[in-house]
């Protein structure tokens, strides 16, 4: 591949925010160049073929943050990007019995009803009041946070929007977004569902990702978190690309490149370099040198400004809150080629919930127990799953009648107690995910041809992600908005001039959402006096 | 038995206890899902239908109005502390049309309470609630049951609706005054008779448990045989329904419970409800604010409208004169009403645009021929309902 010469943008990181901030970017007429160390593109939405014949989502696996204005201004859909939204999800009991999640509102009222009736009617009063703080968070995930100590007009207008906002909102639901953004998710489900099953079944979504358990405060935002999303205006909705997460940064490297812009892969960035105060490029591994006024880091920010640049470029106090950053690793992921489709006996023979994503952990004590396994330095013993398996939909994933099913497993460390990760470790840890499995679904293991085990350590390694983190930092209130990722800084751009940040660990983090990098292209075109 | 043999997740909608017989004679298969059930919507034609309502007998499957049994030494100053008019002042065998609200004053539904002896009574309303009204029972000695599939209920409304019931042979049945409860056997099953409607014309509301439901139906078929008798479904009743002026959850109003957006929720004094709101009988659930909105006067309210021409303003937004430059409101319910020959309309509408003789206009959208045309009608606030005979309240009622 050739590198152009006289560019204006250099992004380093060719994830699905580098690729969304390059896009923008080029179609505003820059000449941009994006640079990925892994021979093949996306960080960490990707398909790839690790055994024959059989695609993984191998690290993201389901998409509903992927905001549809990108989609849409991208033209995503014209370079094959597909979304199907998936029904159903189940939480398996350990006794026996579930709690399945059915679209049809009296269907799934009905079925909460056999666990508590009084839940099945106070999930009306649940969805209600997560409804009411999507639709207040919704608008600020594309618009860049305000810095509250600013008195520039920009700072103030958008202070004045977000309060505006936020008034509107009327007395009684201001209270509860403080109380929605703080408290733990344990709490949060207290306040509706009396039914065990019916409490765990929902906290999910609070600990995915996080290293927090769910009666940890600020939990109940990841939960939020989650629902943000939506596909064809049904908040709350996930599905999958078809073809895998891949599709998805194949769909937005297409786009790229038709506007101009170039990849290069197998090309890692060693070094952003700073000339007189300001960005000239970058040094990759290799020695040679390319150079830009501007600079765009994908890369979380501990790794962007702790290794990829010169701590002396760096202001100190900027330097010691990157270093502070929360950043952890706390979930591993197992990718499986099954010969067939497994049978769980918990599930009724025709429930459209197994094509949802599935569960096996049937309180809030037993999650915080899985919790409890990571603060002392060990994966959880029994460890909360969350698993889908999505060739039931996508006929491309797989040959004909073979399956693929992803497991994400929270909680697992980055780093172990006991020493370092080692092969044999990381097989203990793959079998543990593969016998909590077993106990719900008696053929499970004989249909195993393959399985990937990915700890946190392992997607550093391979993804780039500092410990493994699938957020790129903490969705703690102490790291959210204009705080986000440190204080002073929320607004894309570095301490150095030319350099910015498009990651997820910038406002409003993770998830496979895009919103991080069309955000940080605004900025960059702000500045360079081409406001869309 | 209610319950359909079908897991809910293959079949989501029970099937009520009539609907055999609903099944049997529903020309067009036109059914919609209504609280869980399935539920018929038109069984031939709507006018047909609509015409037998206010001609001659009619029968309505409302099983699925959902139905709490509210019991208990406390079972009164639970329901005074939660409903805004004085229940304290329902007799026994007598049926209040109440609504109820939260803190704010805004109301979370409405619905009919019966009292059914000194310490037992039934709430039926449109949603499921029992998480609300759980709540609402801390610190009461009360119980609270949902019994919606305990209990078939079927409305049987019309001018000659009374003459059916005791051609059945409910002697004593033309004695019943409006809101009251009379108690009948048919053949060895207990049959309860309340003389409560949603069509503003004469009319029963009949109830008894599931399993005497098919054999009730027949036997009113048969007696009303000779007298129009008819099965409809819901939207001839909803037009019947918005000449009485009666409200419907979801259409006219949504829940507190359910609300999304701010400023979307209504008080009882909104909808025109104030004379169900009763001050002086000591606290209940949104007395203060109720008390506040009063002195303040109501930001908007829901009216009756009659507006010009003769096409239903469905969904019309209201403005306050023909330019269409100033939005004072919409429209929630819009019939032609085949009866008074008249545009009718229930709408939101604000201050002071509210006041009886007032007159808005109404932004109508239509489709002829697939070719969309938009019109601005007139329209003067009208008083509530539009059609009110006076054989509703007539005891005895005549025979037709």
């Amino acid at each position: 591949m050739r590198t152009p010469r006289d560019l204006d943008a250099i992004i380093v990181g060719a994830g699905h925010n580098g690729l969304v901030a390059g896009c923008y970017l080029a179609r505003s007429g820059l000449k941009v160049l994006v640079l990925e160390r892994q021979p093949y593109i996306g960080g960490a939405a990707v398909s790839r073929q690790l055994y024959e014949n059989f695609t993984y989502s191998n690290c993201s696996y389901v998409c509903s943050l992927l905001r549809p204005e990108i989609i849409r201004t991208l033209e995503l859909p014209k370079y094959g990007l597909q979304v199907i939204p998936y029904e159903g999800g189940v939480t398996m009991m350990q006794g026996g019995g579930h709690l399945a999640n059915y679209d049809n509102h009296d269907a799934l009222r009905r079925e909460i009803a056999r666990h508590s009736t009084r839940d099945a009617e106070a999930y009306d009063r649940y969805a209600r009041d997560v409804m009411r703080q999507c639709k207040f968070i919704k608008p600020l995930l594309m618009r860049e946070p305000p810095d509250p100590t600013s008195f520039k007009p920009r700072d103030i207008q958008e202070l004045l929007y977000l309060g505006r906002r936020f008034h509107g909102l009327g007395e009684e639901r201001m209270y509860d977004t403080l109380r929605f953004w703080t408290m733990s998710a344990a709490d949060f489900l207290d306040e509706y569902f009396e039914s065990e099953i019916v409490k765990a079944h929902f906290a999910g979504s609070s600990i995915i990702g996080t290293a927090l358990g769910p009666r940890s405060p600020g939990t109940a935002y990841v939960l939020l978190h989650h629902y943000m999303g939506d596909i064809d205006d049904t908040v709350g909705a996930w599905g999958f690309a078809r073809g895998g997460m891949g599709s998805i940064t194949k769909a937005l490297g297409a786009s790229f490149e038709a506007s101009g812009g170039t990849i290069r892969s197998a090309a890692p960035v060693a070094k952003i370099l700073v000339r007189n105060g300001r960005a000239s490029g970058v040094a990759l591994a290799g020695g040679e040198e390319i150079h830009a006024p501007l600079v765009i880091s994908n890369l979380d920010v501990r790794r962007t400004f702790l290794e990829t640049m010169d701590s002396k470029d760096l202001p100190d106090e900027f330097l010691r809150q990157v270093k502070n950053f929360k950043i952890r690793g706390s979930s591993g992921k197992l990718n499986i080629a099954l010969d067939g489709m497994p049978r769980f006996p918990a599930i009724p023979e025709g429930s459209p919930s197994i094509r949802g994503d599935m569960h096996v952990t049937d309180t809030i004590e037993m999650m915080e127990h899985a919790y409890d396994d990571w603060k002392d330095g060990r994966w959880s013993r029994a460890p909360y799953i969350d698993m889908l398996i999505p060739s039931q939909i996508d006929p491309t994933m797989v040959p004909d009648g073979k399956h693929y099913m992803s497991v994400f497993v929270q909680y697992c460390p980055y780093e172990l107690a006991d020493g370092p990760w080692d092969a044999a470790k990381r097989r203990a840890f793959g079998d543990t995910v593969i016998d909590t499995i077993a106990q719900h679904s008696p053929n499970f293991k004989e249909l195993i041809l393959h399985a990937e085990i990915r700890t946190p350590w392992d997607i550093e390694n391979e993804v780039g992600l500092t410990e493994g983190n699938i957020f790129q930092g903490e969705l703690t209130m102490d790291q959210l908005l204009f705080n986000r990722p440190v204080p002073g800084y929320a607004q894309y751009r570095a301490p150095v001039r030319g350099v910015y940040m498009c990651g997820s660990s910038t406002h409003p983090g993770g998830g496979v959402m895009g919103a991080p990098g069309a955000n940080a292209a605004r900025a960059v075109l702000r500045d360079l006096g081409r406001a869309n | 038995m209610t319950e359909s043999l079908a897991p809910h997740f293959k079949q989501p909608l029970l099937k009520t206890p009539f609907h055999e017989r609903a099944r049997a004679l529903s020309q067009i298969d036109s059914f919609v899902p209504w609280a869980g059930y399935t539920t018929v919507d038109v069984f031939s034609t709507m006018e047909q239908e609509y015409f037998s309502i206010r001609n001659a007998t009619t029968l309505y499957d409302l099983t699925p109005m959902v139905k709490y049994r509210v019991s208990g030494p406390e079972a009164m100053p639970y329901l005074n502390r939660l409903v805004t008019r004085d229940v304290a002042k329902l007799r026994p065998d007598r049926v209040a049309y109440c609504v109820w609200c939260n803190d704010a004053g805004h109301l979370i539904d409405d619905g009919t309470i019966f009292r059914m002896g000194e310490s037992d009574y039934r709430i039926c309303t449109a949603e499921r609630q029992i998480d609300w009204l759980l709540d609402s029972a801390i610190g009461f000695d009360v119980q609270i049951v949902e019994v919606t599939e305990q209990i078939a209920a079927l409305a049987v409304q019309g001018p000659t609706s009374c003459a059916v019931l005791k051609t059945m042979g409910l002697w004593g049945v033309e004695k019943l005054k409006p809101f009251e409860i009379g108690y009948f056997m048919l053949g060895a099953h207990p049959l309860t008779v309340s003389r409560t409607g949603f069509t503003g014309d004469l009319g029963y509301e009949l109830w008894m448990e599931p399993g005497a439901a098919l054999g009730l139906w027949d036997a009113l078929m048969e007696a009303g045989r000779s007298r129009g008798i008819r099965a409809i479904g819901s939207q001839a009743l909803n037009v019947a329904r918005i000449e009485a002026g009666f409200l419907l959850p979801n259409v006219d109003f949504v829940s507190a419970e359910h609300t999304i957006r701010t400023g979307r929720d209504r008080s009882p004094l909104e909808l025109g409800l104030g004379w169900l709101v009763d001050f002086n009988k000591g606290h209940f659930t949104g007395r203060r604010a109720l008390l506040q909105e009063k002195t303040q006067g109501p930001r908007r309210q829901l009216v009756g409208l009659d507006i010009a021409g003769n096409k239903p303003a469905h969904n019309a937004l209201l403005y306050t004169d023909d330019s269409g430059k100033r939005e004072i409101g919409s429209v929630t319910s819009a019939i032609w009403s085949p009866t008074c020959k008249r545009n009718i309309a229930l709408a939101i509408v604000d201050a002071p645009h509210f006041q009886i003789g007032s007159t808005v206009w109404a932004e109508i959208y239509l489709n002829r021929e697939l070719v969309w045309e938009r019109r601005m009608s007139r329209a003067q606030v009208v008083e509530r309902p539009f059609f009110a005979p006076e054989r509703r309240r007539a005891t005895p009622p005549a025979e037709f």
